[in-house]
């Protein structure tokens, strides 16, 4: 996997730069063990309640709890697809989160660019601005936002309230501070010869960046994307408020495995571990590149 | 409908108005000096900024203004569909929101206080086990490849999957933390309720790093690769220990990467909705009643939108305070120490 992943700084790549060129001490070894252990431990047990009950028949998951489930069944699986509706929200997820992410990184990698190789009045208000935006409580522009997409559509006919397409809008601008911000790190890091000598041999300045910044820069828009999809998946807030029946994503429509009388436990952790695994996996396989993005980008 | 007539005033608003004075030494835009060689051409730059520019006016600058707007207005469930004709209240809703002897302002400044202490806990934590666990994962071991991928799992899992899994352990009949605490271990006299009352806090804690840290340790790990490995080197030379290479190379060598982090962290946190909202649905208990979910509750549950988006203002301010002494102080620490 790390032949794979290219970087234009051999710093970034993930060999380990080792530390001491002796061996490390008894007194860090043990610590190490014993802090690695516990961490282990902290992180997988909610990993193995999930998986574990996933299989487990109701009674296992109404009764007290129980480490191992008196039988394994594959119900609960089944079940998930028409206790509610969860295709759908599956599909209006997908299409949501994919959507958001290829806008916000598209739309990341043209302002980044632009930042880091022109000079322009307003380009330091601009960084600023947009970084700024992270810090508004989504509280504070929920409402606003409702508002003005409600009042939008009276007046254009665009339906943006309750649509797919509000939703896309409003998740892809959530990524979109910290996407450019990091892009302009890892940009910055990609030599600036390589576009110049593109320019020479007669590419426009989109040319230029299509066909040599990008290619040079696929970890840190690949780091860009993960965080991309995976902000617009784990949404809760404005899902809750901007979906209407039809176009319910995950976040919200999970809730619906609670009913009055009885709590689903065994279903709620099957489809929270169906929702999860293409995030997880994704993540897991993309995670170096994340790294790598990170390492030029953000942390320089 | 006459209601699209507020909107139009507030979208021509330049792209520069928007800009909050403390964010002038925002970390990204601090970076280094200005390299020379980019070039200068016209209106090239600003096309390729401007969908990024119409996006960030659209869903932010533009709705923050208009909440701006709403926080002087008497925007009760009578006007919410034709909101521009809502009576003005000038400072009434700010008022009401610091008037901390009767019964809102209270409840607001009690939200803010636990969220305070919550936010300060929770990032010293995951900065803490954040930094830790990368600083012991540095040199390479058989099955750390593995371990870290096990790490990130919790920052990868979608919050209300995550948040939902810690929902079921903390219940109180049939959830994994009562059964072990009381079943097992007989800590506890009685099995203790996890998501109500004062509980709540410790419950909410837990969720948080337990869903946190596994950032501060991505960005802790990123900033290690770029410590050059001759540090390390020539202090082992010098005889240095590991434990005195960890406290003076590696640490001080992250402090650029932890002013960011933290702040980051900061802003997250005390931001945060989706925890709390999941963990404890739309009633949060008032031993962890974070200030979103305090103000989403203040403005759905009773209908005044006004009163919301005013102490959604006072919440920005605060955040806004913060984050300008912060980027000042740690400004000038970089700045003296390149001296």
């Amino acid at each position: 996997m790390s032949d794979t992943v290219r970087s234009p700084r051999p710093a970034a790549s993930s060999s380990p730069s080792g530390r001491s060129p002796t061996a490390p001490p008894r007194s860090f070894l043990w610590t190490r063990r014993v802090l690695l252990t516990l961490l282990t431990g902290f992180v997988l047990v909610p990993v193995y309640v999930m998986v574990s009950s996933s299989l487990k028949p109701l009674p296992d998951v109404t009764g007290g709890f129980r480490w191992l489930p008196s039988g394994l069944t594959l119900r609960p699986y089944v079940d998930i697809w028409s206790t509610v509706p969860l295709a759908r929200y599956f599909v209006n997820s997908l299409i949501v989160a994919g959507s958001a992410t290829v806008c916000s990184v598209v739309v990341a990698v043209l302002a980044a660019y632009a930042v880091s190789r022109y000079a322009f009045r307003g380009r330091r208000v601009f960084t600023v601005t947009v970084l700024s935006t992270q810090m508004f409580p989504g509280i504070l522009f929920l409402l606003p936002l409702f508002l003005l997409y409600v009042n939008i559509g009276n007046a254009t006919g665009i339906a943006l309230f309750g649509s797919r397409g509000g939703l896309v809008l409003t998740y892809l601008t959530f990524s979109l501070p910290f996407s450019i911000w990091m892009l302009i790190g890892y940009l910055d890091s990609v030599p600036r010869d390589l576009d110049e000598a593109a320019l020479v041999d007669g590419c426009g300045p989109l040319g230029a960046l299509f066909r040599v910044v990008v290619p040079a820069a696929v970890p840190g828009i690949v780091a860009v994307a993960v965080y991309a999809f995976m902000t617009a998946w784990g949404e809760v807030l404005f899902a809750s408020v901007m979906t209407d029946d039809a176009t319910r994503t995950l976040a919200v429509g999970l809730q619906g495995y609670s009913t009055q009388y009885d709590v689903y436990w065994n279903q709620i952790m099957a489809a929270s571990l169906v929702v999860s695994v293409p995030v997880v996996a994704g993540f897991l396989l993309l995670q170096r590149y994340l790294v790598a993005g990170l390492t030029a980008g953000a942390v320089k | 409908m006459s209601t699209g007539t507020p909107m139009t005033t507030t979208v021509p608003t330049g792209p520069g108005t928007g800009a909050p004075p403390a964010g002038a030494h925002t970390p990204g835009a601090a970076r280094g000096p200005r390299r020379p060689g980019r070039i200068r051409r016209g209106a090239l730059p600003y096309l390729l900024l401007l969908p990024a520019l119409v996006l960030e006016l659209l869903v932010h600058l533009v709705p923050m203004a208009i909440g701006v707007v709403m926080s002087f207005k008497q925007l009760t469930q009578l006007y919410i569909r034709d909101w521009g004709t809502a009576p003005w209240s000038g400072l009434g809703n700010y008022r009401m929101s610091v008037d901390f002897d009767a019964p809102v302002g209270q409840a607001l400044l009690h939200s803010f206080l636990v969220t305070v202490v919550f936010t300060l806990l929770s990032v010293a934590l995951c900065w803490l086990i954040g930094t830790a666990a990368a600083i012991c994962m540095q040199d390479s071991f058989r099955g750390r490849g593995l371990l870290r991928a096990l790490f990130l799992v919790p920052y990868a899992l979608p919050v209300y999957a995550a948040v939902i899994t810690w929902v079921f352990m903390f219940q109180h009949d049939n959830g994994l933390v009562n059964h072990v605490l009381h079943d097992q271990l007989h800590l506890t006299g009685r099995p203790t309720f996890w998501l109500i009352g004062d509980n709540s806090f410790v419950a909410l804690l837990t969720v948080s790093v337990w869903k946190g840290w596994p950032f501060a340790f991505l960005i802790v790990m990123a900033g290690l690769q770029n410590i050059p490995g001759e540090l390390y080197e020539a202090a082992a030379l010098d005889g240095a220990g590991l434990w005195q290479q960890i406290r003076r190379i590696t640490l001080p060598s992250l402090r650029p990467v932890n002013q960011v982090l933290v702040l980051v962290l900061f802003l997250w946190t005390f931001n945060d909705f989706n925890t709390p909202y999941v963990l404890f649905g739309r009633a949060a208990p008032e031993a962890a009643d974070l200030i979103s979910v305090h103000i989403y509750q203040a403005s759905f549950v009773t209908w005044n939108f006004g009163a919301g988006s005013a102490m959604s203002v006072l919440l920005l301010l605060f955040l806004l305070v913060v984050t300008g002494g912060h980027l000042l102080l740690t400004s000038r620490g970089r700045r003296s120490a390149d001296v």
